[in-house]
């Protein structure tokens, strides 16, 4: 067990830990950030996608001792209260289903848009694609992401 | 939300409940005060009936007490309750009910029945308390009850021009007497049914707040795993010195055949888990499925067999045929790997069981709660949250019975949580099946025999007899013949039906093509010979089948469309009608699935937006899990664990989908299932039309026609 003390959604955090305990279980354990998503443990589906330093990572399998003085945003603190373009899109589309994917993809869509503001239907599909929908809301998906990209995602 | 609803149980508690009690819900006394999720702002509301309550500020607060699975039943209730009530629909709060047999009933997501069970009870909830409230502004205002309206809300007395809101009159309303039969609105009249409405857990889902039961934590609780044997297997010994010394694990402890760890967090869980020194033996047969591909063939042509359904003599039918026509199907073993694993809170204490958790069957969760611990079933509470998928998995309370042993077994509150590898590995699983079809054709082409055969791993009745093209056939045997395994099998969404549809549909694709005729045709056909002639029962109604085949034929213009080859399916299960029609263009020398187009009458669409989803996902579903899924066994053991190995279709390989809907006043049925049915076979018999090779098993990405396709 080490103390680790992390940046998430603009706060600080600190956690006795072991070192290689998955940034997942970190927030979700110790910190009650549990819109961030357990589904496979092998950064296969997604679901557990949050950015590090803006960039789109698989928690999951990102120890939380590689962590350091990076900057880390979870679904909670994409917006203070919902209004992130890509959430009101996701809103608008009505995408979720079961919804237990949905924060996964919400942050790999916030990411794909921050780097590429509008996107070409290939270049959605090629990112989305990494992020599995078991009850199959992809054509919501797809389009959320057209419609977030029309709102100015910054 | 979780205080809310605790706060609503306390409350609910103290006022006594007992307001429903099956059809008569209505005859209740006493009001039930709660808590509506509005926040602090909104005050208690007065209750109406076990549904519903109103505040005085107008906050209509309903009680949705089916399980949420992601069939969108805590949207699609409440709006039918609203409906009736004339609601404005931005002033509905929609909170989970806990399980409570005295005030619901079926309180179960599963097998599309919701809907159709629900249907009637809850028009009638929110009908009645329209009706007191209309007679509460009646006598304020002194005029006759027939001359008020309601609109989003309001009692209005047109000729006066008064009106007063729902809020304003929900008290002196609650305190009527309950109507005994209230006139429910016309079909025609509805103004919120068949709108497009949004999931009412968006809000939460989109910001990441605890909705699901992974998301419960309570203080003090411990986590826990299991190791469970694999298929034929029983725990020899475990050594678990060193896992016990592992940091965070609190107790390692085995019951029955399974281990169980339990400690201060998942991950230190996780890694004790895999830590363990565990030795099984062997206690049953140890299959594999190269075994089972060979016993399919010997079951297939055994001699006894249970008989579904026979109709007329198969034997004379085909001795007198002009052309036999016959093939065989398969399809393997599925996980149904929701995105959130099986999990569950249980704490056992002397007094009773508090449950937490998702479950599409909560009562069932209780009472073999109550049964193992040998108490009463009323010393266990549930409480349902969310579920991040279940696809039949969770109709099952064995991982709910898990957390019960192990909170007993440690004295303490746990939530017990499976792995992905668990989930894979834990059995329950679609049933591997085959089946066997033979059809008679006469020298014009009817099909006048017809013959079926399925067979399959602890599948139970691996046929729905009495489906179509059943009737529409003089000479008709179905039979089955079930193996029984030590690999453990369960509903799987459209049990059954996930696979025959797909084999059904494809093989009456094969018979069109013998006898010389177009496949819509063919079906429109059998459907006019069961109509003026039918045989035996008819269990399908033929109208409703003619009107999708109709509908999907012109919506994606059948035989008329140059360029791309179509493929035709229909199929009824869980009381609703879904046609489709796949089209597929070859690119490279492949076949590329373009676009699927689906017809369909569940009677009365509730929501457009969750019943357009629920086609859409049941399309994806089937199709993704017709290319893909494939769960193979090497002596006893699952060979694919994750989705590494076990794959799932993926946003990049979705096809256009078009959703139509028979439009009807016929009261609705279930869309959680019936679109999923007929999608493999749309895809595999326009991969026919478009290549001349059929898919007869499944995963079709194992087939030739796919190889060198990644």
């Amino acid at each position: 067990m080490s103390l680790f003390k992390l940046k998430i959604n603009g706060r600080d955090y600190q956690a006795d830990v072991d070192p290689d305990t998955p940034l997942l279980w970190v927030l979700r354990d110790n910190f009650g950030l549990v819109g961030t998503k357990y589904g496979c443990g092998i950064a296969q589906c997604g679901a557990c996608t949050v950015h590090l330093n803006g960039e789109a990572v698989r928690s999951c399998v990102m120890p939380v001792s590689a962590i350091g003085t990076g900057k880390v945003t979870t679904i909670e603190g994409l917006s203070k209260d919902g209004t992130h373009p890509v959430q009101q899109a996701w809103n608008e589309v009505d995408v979720p289903q079961c919804g237990y994917c949905q924060a996964g993809q919400i942050m790999t869509a916030a990411a794909l848009l921050k780097r590429t503001p509008k996107p070409t239907m290939e270049q959605i599909d090629a990112t989305m694609t990494g992020n599995l929908c078991r009850c199959g809301t992809y054509h919501r998906i797809r389009e959320a992401v057209k419609v977030a990209s029309t709102k100015g995602v910054k | 939300m979780t205080a809310t609803r605790r706060d609503f149980l306390k409350i609910a508690a103290a006022a006594g409940g007992g307001l429903l009690l099956g059809f008569n819900w209505a005859e209740s006394e006493a009001a039930t005060t709660v808590v509506n999720a509005a926040g602090a702002a909104a005050a208690p509301g007065v209750g109406f009936n076990s549904y519903l309550s109103i505040s005085p500020q107008g906050i209509i607060t309903i009680l949705s007490p089916n399980p949420e699975v992601g069939q969108g039943i805590k949207t699609a209730f409440p709006i039918i309750v609203a409906e009736e009530l004339d609601a404005d629909w931005t002033k509905v709060v929609v909170e989970q009910a806990p399980l409570d047999t005295k005030k619901f009933e079926r309180q179960v997501a599963g097998g599309s029945g919701s809907i159709p069970h629900s249907w009637e009870r809850l028009r009638k909830a929110g009908a009645t308390a329209r009706q007191m409230l209309t007679e509460a502004a009646a006598k304020r205002w002194n005029v006759p009850a027939a001359e008020c309206t309601t609109d989003k809300g309001y009692v209005l007395h047109t000729a006066s021009k008064r009106k007063l809101s729902y809020g304003e009159l929900a008290t002196e309303a609650s305190q009527l007497a309950v109507p005994a039969s209230v006139k429910l609105k016309d079909p025609n009249d509805f103004k919120l049914i068949g709108t497009t409405i949004k999931n009412v857990d968006n809000p939460k889902i989109l910001t990441g707040k605890p909705l699901f039961g992974l998301d419960f934590y309570r203080e003090g609780m411990l986590f826990a795993m299991i190791q469970r044997p694999a298929f034929g297997y029983k725990l020899k010994s475990v050594d678990s010195a060193a896992v016990k010394a592992m940091s965070g694990i609190v107790d390692v402890v085995t019951y029955d055949n399974n281990v169980a760890v339990v400690g201060k967090s998942t991950w230190q869980v996780k890694k004790a888990k895999d830590a363990l020194k565990i030795e099984w033996e062997k206690a049953d047969n140890l299959e594999s499925s190269t075994d089972h591909d060979r016993l399919f063939k010997e079951l297939l042509d055994k001699k006894e067999a249970t008989v579904r359904r026979k109709d007329g003599d198969v034997d004379a039918a085909f001795k007198s045929a002009a052309k036999v026509v016959s093939a065989e199907f398969q399809c393997p073993f599925l996980p149904h790997s929701p995105l959130e694993p099986m999990n569950f809170f249980a704490h056992v204490r002397p007094d009773g069981v508090e449950l937490v958790g998702p479950t599409q069957t909560p009562e069932l969760a209780r009472n073999e709660t109550a049964k193992l611990l040998g108490i009463s079933p009323d010393k266990v509470t549930v409480q349902l949250t969310r579920m991040g998928g279940g696809f039949g998995r969770r109709l099952k309370a064995d991982y709910v019975i898990e957390a019960v042993q192990v909170s007993k077994l440690v004295n303490a509150p746990v939530k017990l949580i499976w792995t992905r590898e668990d989930d894979m590995t834990g059995g329950s699983y679609r049933p591997a099946v085959r089946y066997r079809f033979e059809a008679a054709l006469d020298a014009q082409g009817n099909m006048v025999g017809y013959k079926l055969r399925g067979v399959g791993i602890n599948s139970g009745n691996s046929t729905r007899e009495d489906n179509f093209p059943a009737g529409a056939v003089e000479n008709l045997l179905i039979d089955s013949v079930e193996h029984k395994s030590p690999i453990t099998t369960g509903a799987w969404r459209a049990p059954i039906t996930n696979f025959l549809a797909f084999a059904e549909q494809s093989f009456l694709d094969e018979v069109a093509q013998a006898a010389g005729k177009d496949p819509v045709q063919f079906r429109l056909d059998l459907l006019a010979k069961a109509k003026q002639k039918p045989t035996g029962a008819i269990k399908y109604d033929i109208d409703r089948m003619r009107g999708v085949i109709e509908l999907a034929a012109e919506k994606a213009q059948w035989g008329k469309k140059k360029g791309v080859s179509q493929g035709f399916s229909v199929y009824f299960s869980h009381r609703s009608y879904v046609a489709q029609i796949g089209e597929v263009v070859m690119k490279q020398g492949k076949p590329v699935l373009q676009k699927v187009y689906a017809a369909a009458d569940c009677g009365v669409v509730i929501n457009q937006s969750g019943a357009r989803q629920q086609i859409t996902g049941c399309i994806v579903d089937g199709i993704g899990h017709a290319m893909y899924g494939n769960l193979t066994f090497k002596d006893g053991v699952p060979e694919q664990k994750n989705y590494d190995t076990y794959r799932l279709i993926r946003l990049s390989e979705i096809p256009q989908v078009e959703v139509h809907f028979v439009q009807n006043t016929i009261d609705p049925t279930g869309l959680g299932e019936p679109a999923l049915p007929p999608a493999g076979a749309a895809v595999a018999n326009a991969i026919f039309k478009a290549t001349g090779k059929r898919l007869r098993n499944q995963p079709f990405v194992e087939e030739d026609v796919f190889k060198g396709v990644s």
